[in-house]
This record gives structure tokens, C-alpha cells and sequence, in this order.
């Protein structure tokens, strides 16, 4: 399992929220718990699988919904 | 196409401006129809493809956004040819959108100020043995780190070589410089003030305290409470609803601009908003002044306590024992003080400490044949004297002879809560000391203050004798004292208030308090940024500063009301404009939206009114 910070650009709307959690959720290998969309600090925190996906899918399921990802860090757990 | 659309919102919003204003000037001074027509259809597409992106988006995700409404009621707008209002509602929401964005950004600022003090490079040691610059990133633990006058400390770590002052103000709060040398330990964030040294890096990015630090202010921005957590479940069903409900209305009625009116005043923008925001402010202030509260959940709690319960040895007392009264029976000052003075040097027991730290600078003498006396003091010879230090049962196995004056002395030493130090000197007794734990300077007005903010009862919870503690009681007016209690004693306390209904706060040291801070329902650690006291409790004094304990509880209240006042701005509005839908005429889509973007920036003006709170005097 891999730990992921995702720096997102600045999020303003409450709804990008749950649009993020749910869009990332979708992706098979992410610990659907361990979601956690920071939306004053505009951070995604996750936990995955990395044999089932990687941390570039994610970012992109990210992106395709229409937030930049600006950084991202991940930590073996 | 969606990225570029998405990346110009900004000027699309001032683009339909432009359109708009073109639109009503043809139409009003010129009367030319036709343009105003093309100008407000134009700015209506234009207006509505950012929006219409998001809700696909968010449907894709099966979310049924504000933009899912927004865009649904501007294309019915459409297809009844009300361009003047599909123009006019995707502008506001726009311009709406844009200046939620502007003042967010300003009640988040003071996280940000945090975050940026963040380290971002280090110099790092390669293999040929020079430094290179490189992101905090690639710095790994066991890396050798050369920092440079002015520069951030990039990790936690220890100093190899070199010597400087450092100032933790990050950390601790407290802006005076530290001295570091071979073997400190330094902080990621403090800087380097003068000086120049090799650190090596312990623990690295979000395990540094500064990190952990960080990454607690941020969840406990997004922690949610009971309140919010209802707020966000019932607005997941709610959007869907009003969709359900508009479109039920056009069935009935067959009339279109009604159902859209309803779409857009559903919207429910200020109620999702408005807590957060109450919230990020609030704890943004805790921040800037020394005090992290972990999450909206500890607000809630914390702005209703009824008692707060203290631990005494370094929370209300300084945890360092001093002389505080002495009486010396001898002429030659000088030389007894030099004779105590050198054979308590040859002790580190803490009363032998106050004692030497408060002779200071003196004459010292050899010491010989030193003799440990268990639970009295030591003997010695000093300059051919006996020299016996200790207590007064010390004194009476040495058979010294103590005066009426001295037992009277004695008598009031201990009645001010003094442990004794007597010093004889060939069999005459020559000095006596009285040492005891100071208050704290300012405990008294901040206790005071906590009173006044509301808190009923004010406890003191002790290891020290029952005499020490009523003493300390009295001295600060508290309510309570308990002396005797082991920790777990402390924890039985507080679970018996809690019992009957009270909520407790708890305020230790962090280390040996840690059941009853996390027992309490709020425990508040005295921190110097340890990692026990930032993770047991709830509430981090930084830098151990008692003095913002009154500020961390008007904080709270100022907090939770303001997010009452945020919901009731909130629902209100939906209230009145729903209302006044079906029992008005004035009523439509433009005034709703507009009406709908003022209110969400009501709310989060009046929670940036937190970022400037400040105990009243």
C-alpha cells in the first residue's frame, strides 16, 4: 500500500469535494476510506494499492474532472 | 477544449459583462432589439459552457451539483427565449464564483502564512564531499545538511559541527534565539539567525514536528463536526430534491419560468459554505497566536465548558523550583554562602540546584570528605569546617542547637509552602533557605479571565502535599485543590465530573497527564512542540504560554456562535426566497441568483471577522 498527498489548485467550491471523492473512488486498488479531500487546503489524501493503480491514474481521474494537480507526494506505508 | 474553457473562466465572466452592458445600452438608448438579442444570447453561451462542463463532470461522478441546476435552468430560460435572464444568471454565478474565490483565499490566508514558512530546498552533502542545492524533497534521513546564516533549517536533525542561534518562533512561539551547538537538536522551519552549521537529518518533510504541526492545522480545518456532517448529508439528498421539486412544479403548472426560478433559488451555496468557512477562519487565528485547535469538534466542545481542571507543577506553577525566602545568621555573609554554595555543587538534587543558581557568582572552596546523609542532606568539610547542609532533621542528628528565632522562622517558611535548606557550620546554625515552585507571572489575570469567559469551576489536581496546593488554590482563587492524586487519580476526577454531565477540560504537561488529557473532553497540552503533547490532546498551547488559554476560549465561542449565525444567514435566505416565489410578484431568476451569490458572501465576510478576533480586555 502507498500513502499519496496530492496538492490541488486552490478549490473554492464545496461540491469539488464530492466530485474528487467519488471520481477517485471509481478507480479500482484505492482504499475507499482512507479518501480524504481537504478543501481548505486544497489536498487529496489517499491510500492505495500500487499493483492495481498507479499514482499517475489518479491524478489523472483528478484532472479529468477539472482540477490541476499541482504536486504529489506518496509514501510506502 | 474543457481545460481552456475552464482556465478562462475569469474572462469569460468579464466578457459577458461587456455583452450584457452592450445588450441594455442598444435596447434602452437605441431600441435596437436585434442586437440587444445577439448580445445576450452570446453571453448567455458563452456564460454557461464553464458551468455546463462542471455539471457534466459532476454527473459523470453521479453528484448533482449547484452547476447541475444552474445549467438545467439557463437552458430552460433558453427555451423560453428569456435571454435576458439566462445572460444575467450565468454571469452572477460567475462573478458569484470568482468573488468566493478572493475572499476564501483571504480566510485561509493565515494557514498559508504557516505552511510557507515550510523549508523548500537544503543544501545537501554529495559524494565528493561539496554542497549542492537541491528541493526538500530528495533530503532522506541520515543526509548531511550545511545551513547558512538567515537560511531555514530543511529538517529536523542534529548538529555535527559549527555553533549559531536559532529562532523557533515556528515551533515554539517564543521569537527569543536559541543557542545551538554540536549535538542540539534543531527543527525544520526555525531559521538560522547567525552562525553557520552541519546538521544531520533525522526525520524528514511531514515527519518533522513543523510537518506534523502543519498537517494537524489542515485536517483540523476539514474536520468535520455532528452539525456539519448533518449539513453535508442533507445537502447531498437536498440538490436532487430541489431538481425533483422544479420539475413536479412545471408538470403541474406547465409553467417553465416558475420551475427554473425554483432551480436557481435552491441552490444551496451559503449552507455548505458557511460552516467551513466559520471554521478555517476560526482556527486560523488559533494559529497566529499560539494556539492549535484540533477540529471544529473541539470548538463545539470547548466554547461550552463548564470546568477546567489544572495539573500544577508546570502548568500553573513554572515546574522550577527557586529560593523564595532565606534568613542568614551570621556575619560573614560571604563566606557561609561560599561554604553552602560549594558543597551543594557537589549535589544535583533540585533544592541544591535552586540553591546554587541563587548564590550565583562566588568564592568557591574545596570540598572533602563529603558524606551523603539518605533523606537529610550532605556533611562535609570545607576550609577545615563542618559543613552540614540539609534538613532540620539533619540539623538534629548533627545536634545543632536551633533558636527560638529560627523555629519561629521555621514555622512561617513552612506555612508558605517552602521546603527548608539549613546550613550549619561548626554545630551553629548559620543560614536557612526556603525553596519552593514559583507561579507562573500572569496565571492569576488569565485565571480570572477564564472566569469571567464563563467557565464555572476551577480545579487544581496535584501529586504534592494537600498544605502546598490549598495554598496555590487560595493564591489564584480557584474553586477546587486536591493534593495526593496519582495520574490515575487525576483520570478517576474527571471521569466523575464528567458523570454528571459536566464538560471537562483538562490542562497538563502533556507527558505524565496523558490519560486524563485524553480522558477529558478537552485536553489542552502546555506544548513545547513535542510530539506527545501535539498528539494526545486536543488543544496545543504552544510554547507552553499559559497566557493564551483565555484567548483559545473566547476563541471558541466567537467560533461556534459565528457558525450559528452562518447557518441562520443561510437557511433563511433559502426560507425567504422560496417563499416569496409563490407569494410574490417581484420575484425571479436574477434577483434569486443574485440574492443567492450575496448571501454566500455574507457568510463568508462574517466568518473573516474571526481572523481578526481578539480578547476583549
Amino acid at each position: 500500500m502507498q500513502k499519496a498527498t496530492i496538492q490541488l489548485e486552490t478549490l473554492t467550491c464545496p461540491s469539488c469535494m464530492q466530485k474528487i471523492e467519488n471520481g477517485v473512488k471509481s478507480l479500482d486498488g484505492v482504499d475507499k476510506k482512507s479518501i480524504k479531500v481537504l478543501f481548505n487546503s486544497s489536498k487529496v489524501r489517499v491510500e492505495y494499492d500500487d499493483e492495481k493503480v498507479s499514482i499517475k491514474d489518479i491524478e489523472n481521474a483528478i484532472d479529468k474532472l477539472g482540477y490541476e494537480v499541482t504536486k504529489s507526494q506518496v509514501k510506502a506505508l | 477544449m474543457q481545460k481552456f474553457i475552464l482556465g478562462r473562466k475569469n474572462h469569460i465572466t468579464i466578457v459577458s459583462a461587456i455583452l450584457i452592458i452592450i445588450a441594455f445600452v442598444s435596447k434602452l438608448g437605441f431600441e435596437n432589439e436585434q442586437i440587444a438579442i445577439w448580445a445576450l444570447v452570446i453571453a448567455s453561451i458563452l456564460g454557461v459552457s464553464p458551468i455546463a462542463i462542471q455539471a457534466y463532470q459532476a454527473l459523470k461522478v453521479k453528484v448533482v451539483s449547484i452547476d447541475v441546476l444552474v445549467t438545467i435552468a439557463v437552458i430552460g430560460a433558453f427555451i423560453v427565449r428569456n435571454y435576458e435572464e439566462s445572460a444575467i444568471v450565468t454571469f452572477l454565478f460567475l462573478f458569484g464564483a470568482y468573488l468566493e474565490q478572493r475572499t476564501l483565499n483571504k480566510t485561509r490566508s493565515a494557514i498559508k502564512e504557516l505552511t510557507q514558512m515550510a523549508p523548500e530546498s537544503a543544501l545537501k552533502q554529495v559524494e565528493n564531499g561539496e554542497f549542492e542545492e537541491v528541493e526538500i524533497d530528495e533530503v532522506d534521513v541520515g543526509d548531511i545538511l550545511l545551513v547558512k546564516t538567515g537560511a531555514k533549517i530543511p529538517v529536523d536533525g542534529t548538529v555535527l559541527t559549527g555553533e549559531g542561534h536559532i529562532n523557533e518562533a515556528s515551533i515554539t512561539g517564543e521569537a527569543v534565539p536559541v543557542s545551538k551547538k554540536k549535538d542540539s537538536g534543531v527543527y525544520a522551519g526555525t531559521i538560522l539567525e547567525n552562525g553557520t552549521i552541519q546538521i544531520t537529518a533525522d526525520r524528514v518533510g511531514e515527519d518533522t514536528t513543523f510537518g506534523k504541526i502543519i498537517e494537524l492545522v489542515e485536517e483540523a480545518q476539514d474536520s468535520k463536526s455532528e452539525a456539519e456532517r448533518f449539513i453535508d448529508r442533507f445537502s447531498k439528498y437536498y440538490t436532487p430534491a430541489v431538481l425533483v421539486l422544479s420539475f413536479i412544479v412545471w408538470i403541474f403548472s406547465r409553467d417553465i419560468e416558475l420551475a427554473i426560478t425554483i432551480l436557481v433559488l435552491g441552490c444551496p451555496g451559503a449552507l455548505v459554505i458557511g460552516v467551513p468557512v466559520s471554521n478555517v477562519a476560526g482556527i486560523g487565528n488559533g494559529a497566529r497566536h499560539g494556539v492549535l485547535l484540533k477540529g471544529s469538534e473541539v470548538i463545539s466542545d470547548f466554547s461550552r465548558l463548564d470546568t477546567m481542571v489544572f495539573d500544577k507543577t508546570g502548568t500553573l506553577t513554572i515546574g522550577n523550583p527557586k529560593v523564595a525566602d532565606k534568613e542568614i545568621y551570621a556575619d560573614n555573609v560571604y563566606e557561609v554562602l561560599g561554604y553552602l554554595a560549594s558543597v551543594e555543587k557537589e549535589s544535583d538534587h533540585p533544592l541544591a540546584k535552586a540553591v546554587v543558581e541563587y548564590i550565583g557568582d562566588i568564592k568557591l572552596y574545596t570540598v572533602e570528605k563529603t558524606d551523603v546523609v539518605k533523606g537529610g542532606g550532605i556533611v562535609a568539610h570545607v576550609e577545615g569546617h563542618k559543613v552540614a547542609v540539609g534538613n532540620v532533621a539533619l540539623m538534629e542528628q548533627e545536634n545543632i542547637l536551633l533558636s527560638e528565632k529560627a523555629r519561629a522562622d521555621i514555622a512561617r517558611f513552612e506555612k508558605n509552602g517552602n521546603s527548608l535548606v539549613l546550613t550549619s557550620v561548626d554545630g551553629e546554625l548559620k543560614a536557612l533557605m526556603g525553596i519552593r515552585d514559583q507561579i507562573r507571572p500572569g496565571v492569576k489575570d488569565d485565571l480570572k479571565k477564564l472566569k469571567k469567559l464563563g467557565v464555572k469551576n476551577l480545579v487544581v489536581l496535584s501529586g504534592d502535599n494537600q498544605g502546598t496546593v490549598d495554598l496555590v488554590a487560595r493564591e489564584l482563587g480557584l474553586t477546587e485543590a486536591h493534593g495526593h492524586m496519582l495520574p490515575e487519580d487525576k483520570a478517576t476526577y474527571i471521569k466523575e465530573l464528567q458523570e454528571k454531565g459536566q464538560i471537562v477540560a483538562f490542562v497538563g504537561d502533556g507527558v505524565n497527564d496523558s490519560p486524563s488529557l485524553a480522558l477529558a473532553q478537552i485536553g489542552i497540552a502546555m506544548g513545547n512542540g513535542t510530539d506527545v503533547a501535539i498528539e494526545t490532546s486536543d488543544v496545543v498551547l504552544m510554547n507552553s504560554d499559559f497566557s493564551r488559554l483565555p484567548h483559545a476560549l473566547g476563541l471558541t465561542k466567537a467560533t461556534a456562535n459565528n457558525m450559528l449565525q452562518n447557518i441562520i444567514i443561510a437557511v433563511g435566505v433559502v426560507l425567504v426566497l422560496l417563499a416569496s416565489v409563490f407569494f410574490s410578484e417581484w420575484m425571479n431568476m436574477s434577483i434569486g441568483m443574485l440574492v443567492h451569490e450575496a448571501s454566500i458572501l455574507v457568510v463568508i465576510l462574517n466568518g473573516m471577522r474571526l481572523l481578526r478576533y481578539k480578547l476583549r480586555k
